[in-house]
């Protein structure tokens, strides 16, 4: 089982507010694997928009996100794709 | 003991009869012990209520869609979002295992810690993220109590609604042939419930502030819709006067329906044009029953507002081409972007104006961001495929705007042919004169374009420099102001001039008393809230345009708004004699 984790600024301009939020949390539901993401302190359940919406993650914040999960990598992929969207 | 209650009229008509008051109180949650057996039996009731939820919501979307578009029923994504967080899920199923407790407990306790950390957040849009939250906490909550919500779906009798406040889910679960009338705590002329009230034809009083208190199920109601007055448990005495009145409206109404049939000519066969404005595609359905030639103005901004995103071209085609299709074979005319002033956009990316009314908005904020515009352009030209569809561009203060934003127009129209999308390569251009400048530049303007369309609103604000909504200075705004009509007259001579046509799609195309002079200065179409339309068809159908046009050349020779108000209600009178009332002032 891999786990990978990457360090992601996050430069969509909306942050993960709103949409992009809902959007995170729906791509990450796709997935078999754990997914957790940190801002600071505790890493949240990022398939939990109640989470990712309390993190208060701002445009130009670095977060850890964390997979774990035979299919770890092309979550990571496809959510790094939305957190650096234009929009 | 009867009670009168004064609100906001939201929807005009009278209704009497018996209300149904819908009780949205908190549920009372209490904590009760369960044996470790009874575990299982409390996490499978909690499994249903979800399952039962997500039903209930998915269905209301679906409702919604068909009866307001995506853009309302998209507010149940995060309803939907809520309800399968699996943190959420999995916290109350751990509590009912750990504390062995009822899963209603366990549920009111995770929400609210929720509910609070949202509280505490510095974001708006967070913040208000809170109501989704509870609305999706009384659905689950509901079920768990067995309890169905007070579904207005099963009601069966005719009732008068009365509610601290409808939500969209709400009024969309309607059965409008049970609802006789509305009245809400809370809310104005333009929140959901009065939008729905107005284009199904139910009165409507709403920012009643107490009337769920004030009143209990079964009390008998009176709604008064045009003076915005709810009478609760009325004398045998003012029930009847409300009768009476009632008995009339019907009358009213069968003959204004029997006009539709009619021309709107004058009594020498001046033939104008009436049509209707349209705020959301819901309302077109009145606009064509109530006999209006058309749409002389369709906004799209409601499109744009409450949302963090554009609408895409295919979400605005989709909207315009199916309103184009229900007006057919009457025209259409759409309006572009009109957004700043009054209103706003939600996108943290955009600085909000100092000055709303004279900065950055209408065709300013289009002109800067040829990307909406373009989007939105190419979404009203392929809707134009039926050929009744015409383009408007509003707030145009100059003629280089309106070569910019041909010039756009122009692109777009050739991307269109490039991709092979098929559109009425006729289309008709017109510009709203709304702004001072354009009314004294209209003979420039019009060599432009096929229309214009005098914006009376926001043109008697910025000649007269006068902000309707101060209200000191609010006495200000006179539509009658000699100013304002030379400013009509001048646009008036300068399309005919260049021939083309020239309507106008402003609050003072509504009055009957204006419409008697708009008439004489040569106003060729009038466009107003579709209630109006009958009604000025009427007044058109009863004077004489030749006397009307008399009649603005001596007003146009007056000092005053107040000479010009007297004058107009003397040459009224004397032209309609004993149905001066009927046709002028009743029921307003």
């Amino acid at each position: 089982m891999a786990k990978i984790e990457q360090k992601i600024l996050i430069t969509n301009k909306l942050g993960l507010h709103a949409r992009p939020a809902a959007l995170f949390v729906q791509t990450a539901a796709k997935f078999d694997s754990s997914i957790y993401i940190k801002k600071t302190g505790e890493a949240v359940n990022a398939k939990s928009i109640m989470n990712i919406l309390s993190l208060g993650v701002e445009a130009g914040t670095t977060i850890l996100l964390i997979a774990e999960g035979d299919d770890a990598e092309r979550a990571i992929g496809e959510l790094r794709k939305i957190l650096e969207a234009d929009e | 003991m009867s009670k009168k209650l004064k609100g906001v009229s939201a929807s005009l008509g009278i209704s009497i009869g018996k209300c149904l008051v819908l009780n949205r109180e908190e549920f009372i949650v209490t904590k009760r012990k369960v044996s470790l057996d009874d575990i299982p039996k409390e996490i499978l009731r909690f499994e249903d209520a979800l399952i039962n939820t997500r039903r209930e919501i998915l269905s209301l979307q679906k409702n919604i869609e068909e009866k307001l578009g995506t853009k309302h029923a998209q507010i149940f994504d995060a309803h939907l979002l809520v309800l399968e967080d699996r943190v959420l899920v999995e916290d109350v199923i751990t509590r009912i295992k750990k504390e062995k407790v009822n899963v209603e407990y366990a549920f009111n306790q995770v929400i609210k810690k929720h509910i609070d950390t949202f509280m505490n957040m510095k974001d708006e849009y967070l913040r208000e993220r809170v109501f989704d939250i509870k609305d999706v906490a009384k659905r689950v909550l509901s079920r768990l109590f067995k309890e169905e919500m007070p579904s207005l779906e099963g009601l069966k009798d005719k009732v008068i609604i009365v509610a601290h406040d409808l939500s969209p889910a709400d009024t969309a679960s309607l059965h409008h042939k049970n609802i006789l009338g509305f009245v809400t705590d809370i809310g104005g002329p333009t929140s959901h419930t009065a939008i729905i009230a107005r284009s199904s034809g139910i009165p409507a009083v709403v920012g009643v502030e107490t009337a769920t208190q004030a009143v209990s199920s079964g009390d008998t109601l009176i709604i008064d819709g045009y003076a915005g007055v709810v009478i609760v448990n009325p004398s045998e005495e003012t029930k009847r006067d409300y009768l009476e009145r009632q008995r009339e409206e019907i009358k009213r109404k069968r003959y204004l329906a029997a006009l539709k049939k009619v021309p709107s000519e004058t009594k020498d066969k001046r033939k104008v044009s009436i049509a209707g404005n349209v705020e959301f595609p819901g309302e077109i359905g009145n606009v064509i029953e109530w006999g209006a030639e058309g749409i002389g103005l369709y906004r799209t901004e409601y499109m744009f507002l409450g949302r963090d995103n554009f609408p895409s071209e295919e979400e605005q085609y989709k909207t315009y081409f199916s309103s184009a299709k229900r007006v057919h074979p009457f025209p259409v005319i759409i309006r572009t972007l009109d957004l700043g002033g009054d209103k706003f956009l939600t996108r943290p990316d955009i600085p909000p104006d100092l000055h709303p009314f004279l900065g950055w908005r209408a065709i300013r904020f289009c002109l800067a961001r040829p990307d909406i515009f373009k989007t939105q352009l190419r979404a009203i030209l392929r809707a134009s495929r039926l050929g009744n569809v015409k383009i408007m561009f509003p707030m145009i203060s100059g003629v280089d705007e309106i070569k910019k934003a041909k010039e756009i127009l122009e692109e777009t129209k050739q991307e269109l042919r490039e991709k092979g999308e098929l559109f009425d390569e006729t289309i008709e251009l017109g510009i709203m004169i709304e702004v001072p400048s354009a009314a004294l530049t209209s003979d420039i303007l019009a060599k432009e374009v096929n229309f214009f369309s005098i914006g009376t609103n926001d043109l008697i604000q910025y000649s007269l420099a006068v902000d309707r909504g101060n209200e000191k200075v609010a006495y200000l705004y006179e539509p009658l102001h000699p100013a304002v009509l030379k400013l009509i007259n001048l646009v008036v001579k300068n399309a005919h001039k260049n021939d083309i046509w020239i309507g106008m799609c402003g609050e003072m195309a509504s009055s009957p008393m204006f419409a008697f002079l708009l008439l004489g200065l040569g106003l060729d179409e009038f466009s107003v809230s579709f209630p109006m339309v009958p009604r000025i068809k009427r007044l058109i159908r009863a004077v004489d345009f030749s006397r009307a046009k008399e009649f603005a050349r001596y007003a146009l020779s007056l000092s005053s708004a107040s000479e010009i108000s007297k004058g107009l209600e003397k040459i009224l009178k004397a032209e309609l004699k004993n149905k001066f009332e009927e046709i002028v002032t009743a029921g307003l």
